[in-house]
């Protein structure tokens, strides 16, 4: 499972890394959305943390919407699926090595944005590193769910409004939690218990993804 | 006994039903605090039982049951569909009379409170499940993804359940049936209350067991429009 999952994670980064779509399209995206709240908040407004991480998480959200359609778009070509199925991988492996890639796509661009943010909309440099393990664990639940769902609409004639229908409801937990954590470390609360619930998320969309992911291909 | 239990069904939800409502207005007092306002027990809990517990476990079992292999029939796949399009329904009228009763409680028709928020989320996510069948034209395609889709959207139901506990909001916890919340239900409000939820239930197995008869009646349309054109064809060929 652990080579399959390599094999695919190192085959969707290799697409990436030739398209280099994130980087010239999905990037600046984020950056100019963060910009554009920047905009609508105007030069007299100073936002707080907690609509600082908000708006961030927002637009780690919407980037990642972009990641995850274009990583099920790899697999939704004519004849690929086929051709995945002849090779008999195992789907649990497949599931995680495409996780992992988005997962790493996003963290990269949310790393990216975090500093824009902090730049931008004046979020602590303090409080923007001590929220770094939430925003790796968001960016975690994100890839795992959304590439289950990507799954879902996946080759189907209207998955591009399809699949933010059914993932952004779903990220809502993700999102309150992780704008929660930076909320509670701003105002030394305990926040032990969102990283809790960001940690319970992870580990059952990891075990849906390995239990149900061949079913959907099988499909 | 099955075919009995079908037939009285719908006379039993009726009745029930007629009977809640009659001990609900006329026959249960007013609250101390809230006054009319507390007639609302006897809809809204009873409608987010039906939305966040006996709608999404029916839609789990039928799912549970499409994806294991011996279990696997067309006639689970209707009645997870059938179950989440009620469930729908429910959730609705659990936001509208959640709302209803927000605004002279709270002062506002709608609050950002984390009880009302996640419920409106799951509604949205029930929504995409009956968005991705339709999106879908192969019954059996149609079938595995959105029992896959209704075990993975179950996810969210435990988030909606625990959020007042979590996020500590304006909406009241699970008093009731909380030992040692101080909080009870008397008398006759406590059985019209216990009678709500029956009435409830049995108006959403009535609904689903009557969406179900529709779906089967699609498909044996659908499979007979589906013969008659493949005979067509083959007559077409016969006679060129």
């Amino acid at each position: 499972m652990i080579r399959v999952a390599r094999l695919v994670a190192v085959k969707d980064l290799r697409v990436e890394w030739r398209s280099r779509v994130i980087l010239w399209q999905v990037l600046p995206f984020g950056v100019m959305t963060l910009l554009l709240m920047g905009f609508a908040e105007g030069p007299e407004t100073t936002l707080s943390p907690s609509v600082a991480a908000g708006l961030f998480y927002v637009v780690v959200l919407f980037v990642s919407m972009l990641v995850i359609a274009r990583s099920a778009t790899i697999e939704s070509s004519p004849g690929t699926a086929n051709s995945i199925s002849m090779l008999g991988l195992d789907p649990a492996g497949v599931f995680l090595g495409k996780a992992t890639a988005v997962f790493l796509e996003v963290l990269l661009s949310a790393l990216i944005l975090l500093a824009g943010t902090t730049l931008l909309l004046h979020l602590p440099l303090a409080l923007a590193l001590h929220s770094l393990p939430s925003v790796v664990l968001v960016v975690m639940g994100l890839s795992l769910a959304g590439t289950l769902y990507g799954a879902l609409t996946s080759g189907l004639t209207g998955s591009p409004t399809l699949l933010p229908l059914l993932v952004l409801p779903t990220m809502a937990p993700l999102l309150i939690a992780g704008e929660r954590t930076i909320s509670a470390i701003a105002t030394h609360q305990t926040w032990s218990s969102w990283l809790g619930l960001l940690i319970v998320f992870d580990v059952g969309y990891t075990v849906a993804g390995i239990l149900l992911y061949g079913v959907v291909e099988d499909s | 006994m099955k075919k009995l239990a079908a037939q009285i069904l719908g006379p039993t939800a009726l009745v029930t039903t007629a009977l809640t409502v009659y001990l609900g207005i006329w026959v249960t007092p007013q609250d101390e605090v809230q006054g009319n306002l507390a007639r609302m027990l006897y809809i809204h809990p009873a409608a987010a039982w039906i939305a966040l517990y006996v709608g999404f476990g029916t839609a789990i079992i039928a799912s549970l049951m499409y994806l294991w292999p011996r279990t696997r029939s067309t006639a689970a796949d209707h009645v997870a569909a059938s179950a989440m399009e009620v469930t729908l329904v429910f959730t609705i009228l659990t936001l509208i009379t959640g709302s209803l009763w927000g605004r002279p409680a709270w002062g506002v028709w709608w609050v950002w409170d984390a009880r009302l928020t996640s419920t409106a989320v799951l509604a949205v996510l029930v929504a995409g499940y009956l968005a991705l069948r339709r999106a879908i034209d192969d019954p059996e395609l149609r079938a595995r993804r959105s029992a896959v889709l209704a075990l993975v959207a179950a996810i969210n139901v435990p988030v909606v359940h625990f959020a007042v506990v979590w996020w500590k909001t304006l909406h009241q916890g699970a008093t009731i049936l909380t030992p040692g919340s101080g909080i009870l239900v008397h008398g006759i409000m406590a059985w019209t209350m216990l009678l709500s939820f029956i009435a409830f239930t049995l108006v959403y197995a009535w609904m689903v067991r009557e969406r179900y008869r529709i779906a089967i009646r699609q498909q044996t349309r659908d499979d007979r429009e589906l013969a008659h054109a493949v005979s067509a064809r083959h007559s077409e060929g016969g006679a060129a």
